[in-house]
C-alpha cells in the first residue's frame, strides 16, 4: 500500500506524445487492482492470470472476489493484491480500479485510495472528472477490443485487453502472462487462444503510457525462497490436500462454495484409482462416504452449512460408530440459502455440536490457502488415529481466493490410502474399553471366527447392542477420552507479537491475514496488540489459559453474530471453556472479509 | 460378478468350511413367530451353499426389526441409520470389488424414508443384493402404518383405516431402473433360497420384496399368498425359450412392459422374477473409467500425478 505518493504524480488523460522510456521510474512494492465489471465478462479470469503471474515471479499474491448468486450476469468484482513483501490480505483499498461499467464505477469508486487511478471503459463509463481526488484514465476498452478481434467475437476478450493495459502499465512479463494465457484457454480449440493473444496484444501495445507519468515497476524481491512457488485458491489447495492424504474416496452434493472441491476430486480420484460419488443428496454423499471409509479407505463428504444439517444424523452414526471421516464445510453466510456467495463463520456451533446426543468430532479450520493444503492432511492424520469424523471448516472467501505458496514437499507428505486387511488376532475387540478403536475393515479375516459389526446402537466391546447403563456410560466416555487424548497431543499455537502484552486478538479461519496484518498496523502505531490463531477448534489445544493470562485483555475477532448475550461462536466457547470474563468479542455480519481498519477500529 | 470373483480367488482359501454354525452370531431379538427367521435360514442356507470366503461376506442394515439382521449373522457388518443403507452399501460395493455385499431392511428403510435412495441405488446400477422384509406395518415402533399397508388398514397412526395409496414395491424399483426385481414369500424357504441365489449372481442392484409376516401387529396379513393357510403362492411362469406355443405365453425377464403387467396384478400378487437385465454397473463403468484414465496418463504413481498437477500451477 505504498503508491500513493506515485500515484499523484499522474496525469490524467492528457494525450501527450510521451514514449514511456521516459517516464520517471518508481517502484512500488505492494499493489491492490479491484476490476469490476459483470460476471460474465471475465474479470475472474483476467485476475486470475495477474495471480498466476504473480505466483510465478515469486510475488506474494493474495486474491479476493465476489460473485453474484444469479445464474448469469450481475455485478462482480475481482481483486488482486500483488507484493514484494508479505501480503497478508486483499487490501483495504484499491490503488488501481479498472471499471467496466457506470455501475461498477459508481459501486467502486469509493473503494479506490486518494491519489488512486482509476481506469475505465470510456466508452461505458463517465466519470465524475470534477472529483480530483482520483487519476482517471480512459480507454475505449469495448470498441478496441472489437476493433481487434472483429467478427463475431464482438466484445468478449475484454478482459484480456484490459490484461494487457495492466500488464503494460505494471511492466509485467508480457511472455509469460502469454504463456499463461496459451495455458488458460490450451484446452479449446486453437482460434480460441489466439483471439485471447490477439486481445492482450491489442491492449498491452496501446500506448497507455502516454496518459501516465510514472512507470511502474515491482521491486525485485530481496529475500529467496528455497523452493518454488504454486499458485491456486482454497478449495484447489483443500482438494489437493486431501489427495496428498491419501483420501482416494469420497462422496458429495452441488452447492456453492463447497462443488469445485467435489468437481476437482470427481476429476483427479481416478487417475490415483479412486472414486468420488455424486450422490443424489447430501444424505446420501455422507452415507457413501461412511461405507467408503467402512470398507478401509478413510473418505471425504463435504458440503456448505444447509447441506451439513443434512448430514448431521449420519455423523451421529460416525461418532458412535467410531468410524473416520472427513468432512469439509466451505462455510458462506446463513441460516437457510443465507448468502450463498458471501463470507461468515456462522457454521462453528454446527460443526462442534450439530448432531444428537453427546458425539464427539474433532474441528479444525484453516487460515490460509496455503493452509487449506495443510489442514486436510492434519485432519486425516486426526481422523486415522482417533478414528473419528473430523470437520475441516474452510470458507467462501478461502474457497475462490488465489494465493500463492510455497510448493509442499509431496515426498515427505504424501500418504498411502490402502486399508489393513491383515487377520485380526484372536481377541480383538472393535470397541475396546481401554483403547482407541481400531476397526477391522471387511476382508480383513478374524483368526478366532468372530466377526465384528460396526453399530449405531450403544454396544459392548464387541458391538453387540446393549442399553446397560454402566456400559453406555464407559462408551460414552470412552468416545470422550480420545478427543481429550488428542488435545494432550496437540502443540499450542505461537503468539505473534509480544507475549505478555496488553491486547490478544484471537481468530480462526480466514481472519488470519487481515488480523495479522491489524497487529503489525497496531504495533508501528506503538501500541500492545498481539495475535493468536487457533487451528484446532475442538477439542481446543492444552495450555491455552496461560497464554490468556499474559494479556490484560483478549478479543475474539470473527465472522458471525454477537449472538443474544453478545458474544460470537469463538468467543462463547471460549468464555464457557476458561471462564475468563477478559475475553470479548468483535464480530460482523456484513457477508465480507474483515477490513484491517475494522479490526483496528474494533480495539482502539 | 467376474471381477467379485477373481478377486475373491486372490484371497487366501478359506481354512475350513462355512457352516451354519459358523455363521451363527447373537441370537435373533424378533418375536416369535416372525417371518423374519425363515428370512434368516434362508440366508444360511445361501452362504453354506456357496462356500464364500468368510471375510468377504459383508451384511448392512438400516433401521427397523428386519435390519437387526447383521447381528444374527457372523460376518463382517454394519448396523446404520434409518433408511440410508443403500448408500452405505454403495461406499462398501464401490470401494471393494472384492466383497459380497447383502444388505437386509423393512418396507419403512426401503420404500419410505429410503425411497429415494433405493430410487438412485437402481439407477446406479450399484452391485450389491438387497432384501427387503416386507411387512406392511412399523413393527419396531409397535404399529403403525407402512408405505405398503394397505388401504383401510387400521394401526395407531391410522386409528380409523388407512387412506393412502400404498407404494407398489415391483412397479417402484421398474421405474426406478432395478436390473433385477424378484419378489418372494417368507413361508416358502425354497423359493427365497432360490431367489437369493439368482440376486446374488446378477451383477448389478440385484432386489428381492420377501413378505414377512409381523405376527405381533398384523398376523395373516400374507396368508392369501400361503397355501398353508388356504391362499395361492402364485409363481411367475418364466419363459424356456424352448421354441413351444406354451412358451410364447410365458414371462420373459428383459421385458419391462410386461413386468409392469406383472406387478399390477392384484394382491396377493404373484412370486418369482419379475426383470432382469444386464445393463452395466456403476462399479464396472467407474472402474473402466479408471482404467481408461490411467492408461491414457502411463499408470502413473501418486507421487508423480500430484507433482505435475503442482508443477501445472507454478
Amino acid at each position: 500500500m505504498s503508491i500513493p505518493s506515485a500515484l499523484s504524480e499522474l496525469a490524467s488523460g492528457a494525450s501527450t506524445t510521451t514514449g514511456r522510456a521516459d517516464l520517471r521510474p518508481h517502484n512500488i512494492r505492494d499493489a491492490v487492482i479491484r476490476l469490476a465489471g459483470n460476471s460474465q465478462d471475465g474479470i475472474q479470469t483476467a485476475g486470475a492470470l495477474l495471480a498466476r503471474l504473480a505466483g510465478r515471479s515469486d510475488q506474494e499474491v493474495m486474491t479476493y472476489m465476489t460473485i453474484p448468486s444469479t445464474i448469469s450476469g450481475g455485478p462482480s468484482i475481482f481483486q488482486v493484491r500483488i507484493g514484494s513483501g508479505e501480503v497478508l490480505s486483499a487490501g483495504d483499498e484499491a490503488d488501481f480500479l479498472v471499471a467496466f461499467y457506470q455501475h461498477s464505477y459508481l459501486d467502486h469508486i469509493g473503494f479506490l485510495k486518494e491519489g488512486g487511478v482509476l481506469l475505465y471503459d470510456s466508452d461505458q463509463v463517465q466519470p465524475d472528472l470534477e472529483d480530483k481526488r482520483y487519476v482517471y484514465v480512459g480507454v475505449s476498452v469495448t470498441g478496441l477490443t472489437v476493433e481487434a478481434l472483429g467478427g463475431t467475437a464482438k466484445d468478449k476478450g475484454k478482459n484480456i485487453f484490459v490484461l494487457g493495459l495492466i500488464a503494460a502499465i505494471f511492466h509485467l512479463d508480457a511472455d509469460k502472462l502469454k504463456g499463461l494465457i496459451r495455458e488458460r484457454f490450451g484446452g479449446k480449440n486453437e482460434s480460441i487462444v489466439n483471439t485471447a493473444l490477439m486481445a492482450f496484444q491489442a491492449g498491452y501495445s496501446y500506448p497507455v503510457g502516454n496518459l501516465l507519468t510514472t512507470r511502474y515497476e515491482f521491486e525485485a524481491r530481496d529475500k529467496e525462497r528455497g523452493v518454488g512457488q504454486v499458485t491456486m485458491d482454497g478449495n484447489q489447495a483443500l482438494a489437493y490436500g486431501l489427495i496428498a492424504a491419501g483420501v482416494r474416496y469420497g462422496a458429495g452434493y452441488p452447492i456453492t462454495p463447497w462443488s469445485t472441491v467435489m468437481e476437482i476430486l470427481r476429476s483427479e480420484l481416478p487417475k490415483y484409482g479412486g472414486l468420488f460419488v455424486q450422490a443424489e443428496d447430501e444424505l446420501a454423499a455422507v452415507s457413501l462416504a461412511l461405507g467408503f471409509s467402512y470398507a478401509g479407505y478413510l473418505s471425504v463428504t463435504g458440503s456448505a452449512g444447509p447441506g451439513i444439517s443434512l448430514k448431521t444424523e449420519a455423523i451421529g452414526w460416525a461418532s458412535m460408530a467410531e468410524i473416520p471421516l472427513i468432512v469439509v464445510n466451505v462455510q458462506r453466510g446463513g441460516p437457510s440459502t443465507g448468502l450463498p456467495t458471501n463470507v461468515e463463520q456462522s457454521d462453528l456451533y454446527q460443526a462442534i455440536f450439530g448432531s444428537h446426543g453427546d458425539s464427539p468430532r474433532v474441528v479444525l479450520a484453516a487460515a490460509t490457502v496455503e493452509d487449506c493444503f495443510y489442514t486436510a492432511l492434519e485432519a486425516t492424520r486426526i481422523a486415522r488415529k482417533y478414528s473419528t469424523p473430523v470437520f475441516l471448516l474452510s470458507d467462501s472467501s478461502l474457497a475462490t481466493r488465489i494465493e500463492a505458496f510455497g510448493e509442499p514437499d509431496l515426498k515427505s507428505l504424501m500418504r498411502a490410502p490402502h486399508p489393513d486387511l491383515s487377520p485380526r488376532p484372536s481377541g480383538y475387540k472393535p470397541y475396546p474399553l481401554d483403547s482407541i478403536t481400531r476397526h477391522a475393515p471387511p476382508g480383513s479375516r478374524m483368526i478366532e471366527g468372530k466377526y465384528p459389526v460396526v453399530t449405531g446402537l450403544e454396544h459392548d466391546e464387541m458391538g453387540h447392542p446393549t442399553g446397560r447403563p454402566p456400559l453406555h456410560m464407559a462408551m460414552t466416555a470412552k468416545r470422550r477420552r480420545k478427543l481429550q487424548e488428542l488435545a494432550a497431543e496437540m502443540p499450542l499455537p505461537e503468539v505473534y507479537g509480544e507475549s505478555p502484552g496488553q491486547t490478544l486478538l484471537v481468530g480462526w479461519g480466514s481472519t488470519f491475514g487481515p488480523i495479522r496484518e491489524a497487529v503489525d498496523r497496531a504495533r508501528e502505531r506503538g501500541k500492545s496488540v498481539s495475535s493468536i490463531h487457533l487451528r484446532h477448534l475442538h477439542p481446543l489445544p492444552s495450555g491455552l489459559e496461560n497464554v490468556f493470562a499474559r494479556f490484560d485483555r483478549i478479543v475474539v475477532a470473527e465472522m458471525n453474530d454477537q449472538g443474544l448475550y453478545g458474544y460470537g461462536q469463538l468467543a462463547t466457547i471460549l468464555r464457557a471453556r476458561f471462564c475468563e470474563p477478559k475475553i470479548s468479542s468483535l464480530t460482523k455480519t456484513d457477508g465480507l472479509t474483515f477490513r484491517v481498519k475494522e479490526i483496528l477500529q474494533g480495539i482502539m | 460378478m467376474s471381477t467379485s470373483e477373481a478377486a475373491a480367488a486372490a484371497l487366501p482359501q478359506q481354512p475350513e468350511k462355512l457352516t451354519k454354525k459358523a455363521l451363527t452370531a447373537d441370537h435373533p431379538t424378533w418375536c416369535p413367530g416372525c417371518g423374519d427367521f425363515a428370512v434368516l435360514a434362508a440366508f444360511y442356507k445361501v452362504l453354506e451353499r456357496r462356500q464364500l470366503p468368510h471375510e468377504s461376506i459383508v451384511t448392512l442394515a438400516g433401521i427397523g426389526c428386519s435390519s437387526r439382521f447383521p447381528y444374527f449373522v457372523n460376518s463382517h457388518g454394519a448396523h446404520f441409520i434409518h433408511g440410508r443403507a443403500v448408500p452405505l452399501a454403495s461406499g462398501v460395493s464401490l470401494a471393494r470389488p472384492d466383497l459380497h455385499v447383502f444388505l437386509f431392511g423393512g418396507d419403512g428403510d426401503g420404500f419410505s424414508i429410503g425411497g429415494n435412495h433405493l430410487d438412485h441405488g437402481a439407477r446406479k446400477n450399484v452391485r450389491m443384493t438387497y432384501v427387503i422384509m416386507d411387512n406392511f406395518v412399523y413393527g419396531l415402533t409397535k404399529k403403525q402404518t407402512s408405505p405398503t399397508s394397505p388401504v383401510g388398514y387400521k394401526s395407531k397412526t391410522d386409528p380409523l383405516g388407512a387412506v393412502d395409496q400404498p407404494v407398489n414395491p415391483i412397479k417402484k424399483l421398474l421405474a426406478a431402473g432395478a436390473t433385477f426385481i424378484a419378489r418372494t414369500h417368507a413361508t416358502q424357504i425354497n423359493h427365497m433360497i432360490q431367489m437369493i441365489e439368482r440376486a446374488m449372481d446378477h451383477n448389478g442392484f440385484s432386489v428381492i420384496e420377501c413378505l414377512s409376516e409381523c405376527v405381533e401387529f398384523y398376523p395373516g396379513a400374507f396368508d392369501p399368498a400361503n397355501p398353508r393357510k388356504g391362499g395361492t403362492f402364485g409363481l411367475i411362469d418364466e419363459k424356456k425359450w424352448d421354441g413351444t406355443p406354451e412358451d410364447e405365453l410365458r414371462h420373459d425377464v428383459t421385458d419391462e412392459i410386461a413386468a409392469y403387467r406383472l406387478a399390477n396384478v392384484p394382491f396377493p400378487g404373484l412370486f418369482g422374477v419379475f426383470f432382469e437385465n444386464d445393463r452395466p454397473t456403476k462399479n464396472a463403468l467407474e472402474r473402466k473409467c479408471v482404467e481408461n484414465t490411467r492408461d491414457r496418463l502411463g499408470n502413473p504413481t501418486d507421487i508423480q500425478l500430484l507433482q505435475a498437477t503442482f508443477d501445472r500451477m507454478k
